[in-house]
């Protein structure tokens, strides 16, 4: 027989209010997991859709001259002003203060050359990289995997008439179609992509650049920042931000996020009240035995545990069935509220921690004020009947 | 001496805009295993000088020495241990915890003292025992009689050797038999030592107790 046999056994009896008590901040401690995790979970959905969308900064040599067009992006000058960033340089990428947000480098060296008869883009790029920034794309046959492979976009195979494992001559040296693309809609289905190493030396542009896709994971992570910092690292080139797809679906992340924190703030709010209430009704009906205790000697401060402790048992229950609940309710609601179908769900130990410390601290500060009260009433006018 | 002293204790209550007078300087000294009972009508004052014995209910004026500890002057936690270590209460409605066993409700006082559980279940166990509720430990208080949740309510004053039991109309809410059976056993315990002092409207009761004290209207007559 410890204090705490009076508060396990009280809640024991006090089954239906206690069941209330436990619902009501069970559904409070849900909503906040579910909105938490339906923000992360989308948050994620939305950094990984990124680097589906491809290549959020764009680097390219700072120019004077005409601009050239790739992919409806605008590029350095090429004709006139033709300069080239040194590929040793985008290793400084990986020194900037956000590095870990960078997901993908990827290089290319672009310039035009003639094969067949025809004038054809070609574009040195690293194949690892290029084919994890855009993962659109379907090839045809093999993805190359050595440098004397090529990969065609779609019309450039049809130009030239080539199909896969077919030979190709660019600039007298030798290369195997490994794949081609299937159409994209885009600029790349008339270029020429070969490995960067050997698409430098057929341009001659060894150890140099035209420019570099950086696909960063952006969510929580200043894109505007991230171009500054590049900047700072690479001074002669040219650092710009694709802002329309990074800003856009940030902005509707983040007022996601205030909704959500706005709801579970005023979760918090009721669910305190919920716990405020139904404390304080049970600590006026057991005046008497508040009384009894008080007479018998309890100190104010065994009252105080015994309410507190009985708050901190339901307030733990509540915790744990409220993650639980929570998860589940943002397992059923991601579907519909993700932008894909694959979304996943985010498991974090600091939300189930986070949930069950939440509950907690809600319920025993709750219960500070009934507990008090219970700790000053007067044994004599408890009792009453002395 | 004395084990209890007081000295000219008056109480006032605040009634809207009028003071009453519940108690009217009451002086009383009980030696030690001594039987008193309180008697006197409704309203004579005799639940507010025991609530002032038990430590509950601070007197407008004059002093309540208890063992040799002015009660007053301890501040309320102090006063709450001094009632843990030195007083039993029996209540008029028994007042057992509702959820708890005999055994459980008998173990309550010590459930604020540092002993081990074994124990704490020995001494509940003897002090049911000594009741005659041996039997029904496990029992909760509405599956005992009123006399045996009187006894309960008896054990739980006496689990932890209280030098005063204060008792409170104990047999208010008993039929006759049950009465002379609780009184009985108040008495077995006076026998082996045990200062008692109870408030009773009972004329009968008196016969149990060494020396009664009449109260009218806050003074001893």
């Amino acid at each position: 027989m410890k204090l705490h046999t009076i508060s396990i056994n009280n809640l024991k009896r006090r089954k239906a209010k206690m069941a209330f008590l436990t619902i009501g901040l069970t559904v409070g401690i849900a909503t906040i997991v579910t909105l938490v995790t339906l923000t992360r979970s989308m948050s994620s959905d939305i950094e990984r859709k990124m680097d589906e969308f491809g290549a959020n900064i764009l680097i390219t040599p700072q120019s004077n001259g005409l601009a050239m067009n790739y992919g409806g992006i605008s590029l350095g000058g090429v004709s006139f002003d033709q300069r080239e960033i040194k590929e040793s340089d985008l290793a400084r990428i990986k020194t900037i203060a956000n590095h870990k947000n960078v997901s993908v480098i990827s290089p290319k060296v672009v310039g035009g050359i003639e094969v067949a008869n025809h004038d054809v883009l070609l574009v040195g790029v690293n194949f690892d990289s290029e084919l994890k920034l855009k993962q659109w794309w379907k090839v045809f046959g093999q993805t190359p995997q050595n440098v004397s492979e090529l990969l065609l976009g779609s019309d450039a195979a049809k130009v030239l008439n080539v199909s896969t494992g077919d030979q190709l001559e660019l600039k007298g040296e030798k290369f195997i179609v490994a794949g081609i693309l299937e159409q994209t809609g885009s600029q790349d289905d008339a270029l020429i992509f070969a490995a960067l190493p050997r698409a430098q030396k057929i341009l001659g542009k060894e150890g140099k650049i035209t420019l570099a896709e950086v696909a960063a994971l952006c969510s929580g992570c200043p894109i505007g920042d991230m171009v500054l910092q590049i900047a700072e690292k690479l001074p002669d080139a040219k650092v710009s931000a694709i802002q329309q797809v990074v800003e856009g679906r940030l902005k509707a992340l983040d007022q996601f996020k205030r909704f959500s924190y706005a709801m579970a703030a005023v979760v918090i709010f009721i669910g305190s009240l919920i716990v405020f209430v139904t404390m304080m009704g049970s600590v006026n009906e057991r005046t008497t035995e508040i009384g009894v205790f008080r007479a018998i000697g309890f100190r104010k401060s065994h009252i105080m545990r015994i309410i507190l402790l009985e708050a901190a048992l339901v307030s733990l229950l509540a915790g744990f069935l409220g993650y639980g609940v929570g998860m589940g309710g943002a397992k059923l609601a991601l579907p519909f509220m993700a932008e894909s179908k694959n979304a996943h769900l985010v498991w974090d130990s600091a939300i189930a921690f986070g949930s069950v410390g939440l509950a907690l601290t809600l319920g025993v500060l709750a219960s500070l004020y009934p507990a008090l009260h219970a700790s000053k009433m007067d044994p004599t006018e408890a009792l009453r009947a002395l | 001496m004395a084990l209890i002293e007081i000295k000219n204790v008056k109480k006032q209550y605040r009634s809207g805009d009028d003071i009453v007078e519940a108690l009217s300087g009451v002086d009383i000294s009980i030696e030690v295993g001594e039987f008193i009972t309180i008697m006197g009508q409704s309203g004579s004052g005799k639940s507010t000088l025991l609530s002032v014995l038990g430590g509950m209910n601070h007197p407008t004026e004059g002093d309540v020495e208890m063992a040799g500890v002015k009660l007053y002057q301890l501040s309320s936690e102090k006063l709450a241990d001094f009632r843990a270590q030195n007083l039993g209460f029996v209540f008029q409605s028994f007042h057992l915890i509702p959820y708890l066993t005999a055994m459980e409700n008998v173990m309550l006082p010590l459930a604020i003292v540092k002993m081990a559980a074994e124990a704490r279940k020995s001494a509940a166990r003897q002090a049911l025992e000594r009741v005659g509720l041996g039997g029904k430990l496990d029992r909760l208080p509405n599956q005992l009689s009123g006399g045996e949740q009187e006894r309960v309510a008896i054990a739980r004053a006496i689990v932890n050797s209280p030098k005063i039991l204060l008792a409170d109309e104990p047999t208010g809410n008993l039929d006759s038999k049950t009465s002379e059976e609780v009184m009985a056993l108040f008495r077995e315990l006076n026998d082996a030592g045990q200062t008692v002092v109870m408030v009773t409207h009972n004329p009968e009761n008196g016969r149990y107790a060494d020396r009664s004290i009449v109260l009218r209207d806050g003074v001893i007559v």
